[in-house]
């Protein structure tokens, strides 16, 4: 990849924060955005702007291709056997509380459980707590090794013949860990279990096969694939969503709402994916989501993934020059793709962050939303985070091995 | 009469064990600000030419020359409040 030709697509490399080039190592939070992806949102207001389905006018009609030739292009780039089971929703918080609630209100009850691993966002914890709390199953926490590693042995060994649905992120985003997804996919579906992974950190970085895995239902968001905000999506499989009640009720996902005095309502929903898709939906968004991965697929995934395994390989080994710094994971880099966290000594993660921040350098501080895996297993308050993508470069992980060696 | 939001940009709470409050100056009034408390507090270290760790009655924080400023064990809001005002109204 030419990661300075990379490097022109994206107008706000071009900032310069407190007198310093920008450095964007924030990339787990969200990625930046290239011109292609501003483009074609700008071009789809100038030109497209109408509400989609149902009506007949020239715009709506434009609208309404734009916004379904999006959900296949995504569709494609995941292999889901059909754009009907791509359901546009804002993104993986949104997903996952979909099948939360849209399953888990109408299939769980009191003596079934759900099994998650202590190594999951927030995302994939609170839903399921929030649910469990109103349909009385019990969730199991599968433990996570000390280097941020699932212990595979203990999160199979945790399936009964109760558990309906284990949850897991394909990549961590703390630790940067790649989960061996097909592997527990076959555990849950050995064990009568469904499988939902949550793909937030692996669909940006690397390609993601649904057919190839198996799972039931896989979450991601767009904005952190060089998408716009407030667009995901939530694949599943079409005999999952068929069988599903929608999430939100609304225009869009019903086909009739008929009324008689003596029977009220009487609703029929429309048809996948749009049942689940109550509302105006985001539809600067999905085509914005489409560009970005129109994007991604010119430079190649593998290509993406191998980029960001060399900068890691070389940011770990430039930071282990540093003295005060320790990096939390696996040190078998095999094992993780480009995230990488750490502490200072005798400084809080917000102090560094703030270091950093002033040489224009971005990195996250804090539990990154996943307080479980800081506190219970890396025995953590917080901790930094960078995190990098398809225009970061050496002399950028360079610039940070200088800081950190300098505080 | 000047308050304290002629200074402060934004409050942000931050997420972690530690619950620090980082409050971010106006980024015209940032130098202004700066100097106010670097009048007021007591250095106690300067670090990298960047980071000032200060005391101002019995509370330690750090000032950061980009404008922000990091307290910890701040009990709330009007706890801040007060320090702010001595700190840049005084």
């Amino acid at each position: 990849m030419n990661i300075q030709a990379i490097r022109q697509d994206f107008p706000i490399l071009k900032r310069q924060i407190n007198n310093y080039p920008l450095i964007y190592f924030d990339n787990a939070a969200t990625t930046q955005k290239p011109k292609q992806v501003i483009e074609a949102i700008h071009n789809f207001y100038e030109q497209h702007n109408g509400n989609v389905h149902r009506a007949v006018h020239t715009l709506s009609l434009e609208a309404t291709d734009l916004y379904e030739n999006s959900r296949e292009k995504i569709a494609k780039f995941i292999n889901a056997k059909d754009a009907a089971e791509l359901v546009f929703v804002r993104g993986t918080t949104e997903a996952i509380n979909l099948v939360a609630y849209s399953w888990g209100l109408n299939n769980l009850e009191r003596g079934d459980e759900v099994l998650v691993s202590l190594m999951e966002h927030h995302s994939n914890i609170v839903p399921w707590e929030i649910t469990s709390k109103v349909r009385g199953f019990k969730i199991k926490y599968a433990k996570v090794n000390a280097d941020g590693t699932l212990d595979y042995e203990d999160f199979e060994s945790k399936f009964t013949s109760k558990t309906k649905i284990a949850c897991l992120n394909h990549v961590s985003n703390v630790t940067g860990v790649i989960n061996d997804v097909k592997r527990v996919t076959k555990a849950a579906h050995d064990n009568g279990s469904l499988m939902l992974i949550d793909g937030a950190q692996s669909i940006p970085h690397m390609k993601v096969d649904v057919q190839e895995i198996g799972m039931d239902f896989l979450a991601f968001s767009g904005h952190k694939m060089l998408g716009p905000t407030g667009i995901g999506g939530l694949y599943g499989k079409r005999e999952m969503l068929e069988k599903m009640q929608p999430f939100q009720g609304g225009g869009e996902m019903i086909k009739e709402v008929a009324f008689t005095e003596s029977q009220g309502c009487d609703i029929q929903w429309n048809e996948l994916p749009w049942k689940f898709e109550a509302g105006t939906p985001n539809i600067e968004g999905a085509v914005g989501l489409a560009e970005a991965v129109k994007y991604l697929e010119a430079l190649g995934m593998e290509q993406v993934l191998c980029h960001e395994k060399e900068l890691t390989e070389y940011a770990v080994g430039h930071l282990r020059e540093c003295d005060k710094v320790t990096m939390y994971g696996p040190t078998d880099l095999s094992k993780k793709c480009g995230i990488i966290s750490f502490s200072v000594k005798d400084l809080s993660s917000h102090d560094t962050a703030l270091i950093c921040d002033n040489y224009g350098i971005m990195i996250r501080s804090g539990y990154h939303c996943a307080q479980p895996l800081h506190e219970q297993v890396l025995k953590l308050q917080s901790s930094d985070r960078a995190s990098f993508y398809v225009y970061n470069t050496k002399d950028e992980v360079d610039r940070l091995v200088e800081i950190l060696k300098e505080i | 009469m000047a308050t304290i939001e002629d200074y402060v940009a934004r409050v942000e709470g931050t997420c972690g064990a530690e619950k620090d409050v980082i409050v971010v100056f106006k980024y015209e009034k940032k130098d202004e600000a700066i100097a106010q408390v670097l009048k007021k507090a007591q250095v106690k270290n300067k670090i990298a030419g960047i980071i000032f760790e200060l005391t101002f009655q019995d509370t330690s924080f750090r000032l950061y020359t980009s404008g922000k400023a990091i307290f910890r064990s701040i009990k709330n809001r009007q706890e801040l409040n007060n320090l702010l005002t001595s700190l840049l109204l005084d």
